[in-house]
């Protein structure tokens, strides 16, 4: 009984232990205010007030995270880690909440879509995608995968009115249990085979024994869950019916928020355990991602469809940083990730932000034909499109181009040649169809009236956030890189990252000594 | 001293001022006056900026001057590097030279969307500036890349008929092209650790770096790629007759003057100075290409009926002379290819003037249109009859020169080459003065043209510095040549090395 005392003190979370989960909970809070006070204001008011307790609740959130950064370490018996890494996907998530919260301010009010549970669930959205971004506990990272999901899965339906909507709905929700299904067995397998459910531990246990048959197994699983949370390809197939039924400013949340969220974990299982035999399920996974959602991308006449086959490409893109074997390596397609999930939220919100205000009411208007001459009738939200879509081809001076770059040039450095060779060629695909869209708004003349109302104050900032962040990404990539370089070594194992650090070292000198 | 201390930021000064001045006009109400007028002082200021280089040039020195060379991005380490050399100086001033008239000659043409037309024209020039002074290869492939938006949307929106066709085209061969230079950017960067060019080319003469032996002929081809649907070298030429025809006559004259130089231009830089043995090695075939160009562009323009399209093929020919002068790797044909660039900058600036001044009254290019015209617009024809004997290399001409040198390198190089490319002077002879007989000379054969108006102001202002520059670069081609020569001297170094190495074993 005595020496079961301390052990049972320690076993209660600490002060500090809350401290590394602040966000979460402010977000929660948040939410549930949200939820509460729905019914007790009118419906004219609630749309406006809810959004803005929502839009509070984010920067709450951002500022939680900020005193959250300032006491890294384990939480929760080893289950939450609190590192620059995690904070990184903290700010990101939270912020792209923030920034869809703005941009719907007003497609809430043209919709007629009722507040109230729109608002708390993106915000306990945001509560899993942050959890998962700072679980190193399976179990744990399986619980905020869900919680995750399922506020998109509602939200993906919120229209709905609309046929199309409810499918979305329904096909995201029935194909995503499936997939986190096959998450789930993973777990289990990679227990039985380590007889642990913590990253680090089974990272530790790898490197002590060979591996058996069942990781091999428990990481095609877990690949499998996680693969689909990220759409790529063999398991994208969900994406553009999804995307095209879901609320625009929704998809802007759903193709970058929870996709963040589950390129962390990727990171994190993939890396931080350093299990075999998943570098060339990998690579298979980034070729196949790019090729099958540019070519997809290049027939679509739907821009929201379209803008889903390239988000399928830029998964494959992001992949491609994945396929690293040594730790050096590692490091740079860690941070080459890392920054590419950032630069790809801003221009894919910013995007997302464009459609939905020009979709108008009952998304009437999102085809090709649609967007014919809209850049003389309203200049200033074309060039802003623009700017989104030239970063999505990844031309200079726009994140884009820098998330690109330095994926592919980690991948030169692992000597990837092929796949990044199929990469480049992909990415002179993708130019064609996004130039498509540009080309119908400012070169041809336009062939209906397409009524575009003027935009207002909360789309207005969220489109400054995210061209200013494109932008920024683009002329300025360095504090963000080093930052995820900085990241990078808390997810890699302690060991390898020395090992790391004297290669670095010994690779120039010996490069001169073979000549 | 006064001067040397703002050397390091002239360069920035002259690449940034249209950028400044777009950025203006932005903001600046649809005015279309003002912001005409605006334009001409913003493209005025940068040229005026620009001759300080000349004025303070080190002739006599062959390295990078007004150097400025700032960390930017530490990690990938890439700089702010900025730094012009004999080759560059010029190609710079004849950006600037070439941009007010741009906006003089747009003056009436264009009345629709004004604002944009000129915002984007200012941002062309920044990206033409900059890709001649940057130093760093990330810098230099950020402004190559930054050139095509800009001239991919005035073709696309201020074009003729078929103009979303033309600029999709242009893009897409340009973009897809510079890929491949990337991936071999990408690939340097990842072996040395570093996007200076000066850096990079000190690392591979001294042969450390890993694995480029067995790369060096992709490198080579990667780069050279880019560059060859630049310039454009044959068979990579068909976007350019499709670009010219539906440009507008401010994208035309940008286009053939400037843009058409960055893939000569490149080859010179790059392709010479860091892969001088396959430089060596591919030199047959390119010059066979280069040949190509000059004869079967000279001929498919005789035979075309659309003034503008003419002109077109005749840049594919011109251009043609340029490859085989640098790929002659003589000093006189390099001299040659320089002069050629700069020469052809000016005279078929202004042949795209003309025939935009012409459309603008007729809204066509078919020459069978024209007959007569000498006695109808007289000013209009003796300007044309200057800049098409200036295009042809009457002697004390601008044309005459370039030519010449090239043709001395090359029969320095191989005499057969010299003979096959002394005919394209005869061809372009041919059919620039037969398209000149046809337009002006013979009866009024559409009473339309009778009442066509002979040249403006404007149109005088755009024009008549053209002619000026064809005669003063015919009388005193050394005032060029001068800077041009210890330049080409120090590209032509590792080369002529790699040579006597070959023959030494």
């Amino acid at each position: 009984m005595t020496h079961f005392f301390p052990a049972l003190l320690q076993a209660i979370p600490q002060g500090v232990d809350y401290i590394r989960i602040l966000p979460e909970l402010v977000l929660s809070v948040f939410g549930i205010a949200v939820m509460v006070l729905d019914p007790l204001v009118d419906e004219e008011k609630s749309q406006k007030l809810l959004g803005y307790i929502a839009l509070v609740g984010t920067i709450a959130g951002l500022a939680s995270t900020w005193y959250m950064a300032s006491s890294p370490g384990m939480a929760f018996s080893d289950m939450v880690k609190v590192d620059t890494f995690s904070v990184f996907f903290h700010y990101l998530v939270i912020a792209i909440a923030g920034v869809v919260i703005l941009s719907s301010f007003e497609y809430m009010a043209v919709q007629r879509i009722r507040a109230g549970e729109y608002y708390a669930l993106i915000l306990f959205g945001v509560v899993g995608m942050g959890l998962m971004s700072s679980a190193v506990e399976l179990v744990l990272i399986f619980v905020a995968l869900e919680i995750s999901s399922i506020s998109t899965y509602i939200l993906a339906g919120f229209r709905r009115h609309e046929a199309s909507s409810s499918e979305s709905s329904l096909k995201y929700f029935l194909l995503g249990s499936f997939a986190t299904a096959f998450f789930l067995y993973g777990v289990a397998m990679m227990f039985g085979a380590t007889g642990s459910t913590n990253i680090d531990v089974i990272g530790q246990k790898l490197q002590a024994v060979p591996a058996s048959v069942l990781v091999y197994v428990a990481m095609a699983l877990m690949f499998v869950g996680l693969g689909f949370k990220v759409a790529a390809a063999p398991f994208h197939v969900w994406t553009p019916d999804v995307y095209e039924g879901a609320p625009a400013p929704i998809v802007g949340l759903m193709s970058t928020g929870p996709k963040a969220a589950a390129f962390a974990v990727l990171l994190r299982v993939v890396f931080e355990t350093n299990a075999p035999g998943l570098f060339w399920m990998l690579w298979i996974a980034a070729a196949l991602s790019m090729t099958l959602g540019n070519i997809g991308a290049l027939v679509q006449n739907n821009i929201k469809r379209l803008l889903a086959y390239s988000s399928i490409a830029h998964a494959g893109y992001l992949l491609v940083a994945f396929a690293m074997t040594t730790p050096q390596n590692s490091l740079n397609g860690i941070s080459a990730a890392m920054f590419y999930t950032a630069a790809y939220a801003a221009m894919n919100v910013g995007a997302f932000a464009v459609i939905s205000h020009f979709a108008n009411a009952g998304e009437r208007y999102v085809t090709l034909e649609d967007y014919e001459g809209l850049g003389r009738t309203s200049p200033l939200l074309a060039a802003t499109l623009t700017i989104f879509l030239l970063s999505l081809i990844g031309i200079p001076m726009t994140g884009g181009f820098f998330a690109k770059f330095y994926v592919f040039s980690a991948a030169l450095r692992a000597n990837l040649i092929w796949l990044t060779l199929i990469g480049v060629a992909n990415s002179a695909i993708g130019a064609y169809y996004y130039l498509r869209i540009i080309v119908v708004m400012y070169m041809k003349e336009p062939r209906k009236v397409v009524p575009v109302m003027p935009v207002s104050f909360g789309l207005g900032t969220a489109l400054a956030i995210s061209v200013l962040a494109t932008l920024y990404l683009g002329i300025l990539p360095n504090r963000i890189l080093q930052y995820a370089q900085e990241s990078a070594h808390y997810v890699l194992p302690r060991a390898s990252v020395t090992n790391a650090a004297n290669t670095n070292q010994v690779t120039p000198t010996s490069g001169v000594a073979e000549h | 001293m006064s001067t040397d201390s703002l050397s390091p930021y002239i360069l920035t000064l002259v690449t940034f001022v249209p950028l400044a001045g777009a950025l203006f006009l932005t903001v600046l109400p649809r005015r279309d006056r003002d912001i005409r007028i605006i334009s001409l002082i913003v493209s005025l200021i940068a040229f005026v900026a620009s001759l300080h280089l000349p004025v303070y040039f080190h002739r006599s020195q062959a390295g990078f001057q007004y150097e400025i060379d700032k960390q930017w991005i530490s990690s990938p380490n890439i700089h702010y590097h900025m730094g012009i050399d004999g080759i560059s100086l010029w190609l710079v001033v004849l950006t600037t030279f070439l941009t007010p008239l741009c906006v003089l000659i747009s003056w009436k043409s264009v009345h629709d969307r004004v604002k944009e037309f000129f915002i984007l024209l200012l941002i062309l020039e920044t990206a033409l500036i900059g890709v001649f002074t940057s130093l760093d290869l990330f810098l230099f492939y950020f402004f190559w890349e930054a050139t095509l938006i800009p001239m991919a949307l005035l073709i696309g929106v201020f074009g003729h008929e078929r103009k979303v066709y033309a600029a999709v085209k242009f893009f897409m061969y340009t973009m897809i092209a510079s890929v491949f230079m990337l991936a071999a950017i990408l690939w340097l960067y990842a072996q040395t650790g570093t996007f200076d060019f000066v850096e990079i080319e000190k690392q591979l003469q001294a042969g450390t770096v890993t694995n480029f032996p067995a790369a060096a002929q992709w490198l080579f081809l990667g780069f050279f790629i880019a560059f060859a649907v630049k310039v454009p070298l044959f068979p990579f030429h068909t976007w350019l007759p499709d670009a010219h025809v539906e440009a507008p006559t401010a994208g035309s004259v940008l286009l053939a003057g400037v843009l058409l130089k960055m893939g000569t231009y490149g080859m010179l830089r790059f392709n010479l100075s860091l892969f001088p043995e396959q430089s060596r090695h591919n030199a047959p075939w390119i010059m066979i290409l280069a040949l190509i160009g000059i004869i079967y562009g000279a001929l498919v323009a005789m035979v075309q009926p659309n003034m503008k399209k003419l002109i077109a093929y005749s840049s594919v020919s011109h251009l043609g002379f340029v490859v085989l002068g640098i790929f002659s790797f003589t000093q006189l044909g390099l001299n040659g290819a320089m002069f050629v660039m700069l020469a052809h900058g000016v005279s078929t600036g202004g042949l795209f003037m003309l025939a935009g001044i012409l459309h603008e009254r007729r809204h066509t290019y078919e020459i069978a249109e024209f007959g007569g015209l000498a006695s109808i617009m007289p000013v209009y024809a003796a300007s044309y009859l200057f800049i098409v004997l200036a295009s042809v290399g009457l002697p004390l001409l601008n044309g005459f020169i370039g030519e010449f040198l090239v043709l001395s390198g090359a029969f320095q190089a191989r005499a057969a080459y010299g003979v096959l490319a002394a005919t394209g002077v005869i061809w372009s002879a041919c059919y620039l003065l037969w398209m000149y007989q046809r337009v002006f000379y013979g009866k009024v054969t559409h009473p339309v043209n009778n009442s066509l108006g002979d040249l403006i102001g404007f149109e005088k202002a755009a024009i008549w510095p053209c002619a000026a520059a064809a005669l003063l670069m015919g009388v005193a081609p050394i005032l060029w040549l001068g800077a041009i020569d210890p330049a080409v001297h120090a590209a032509l170094t590792p080369i002529v090395q790699v040579a006597s190495k070959v023959v030494g074993q």
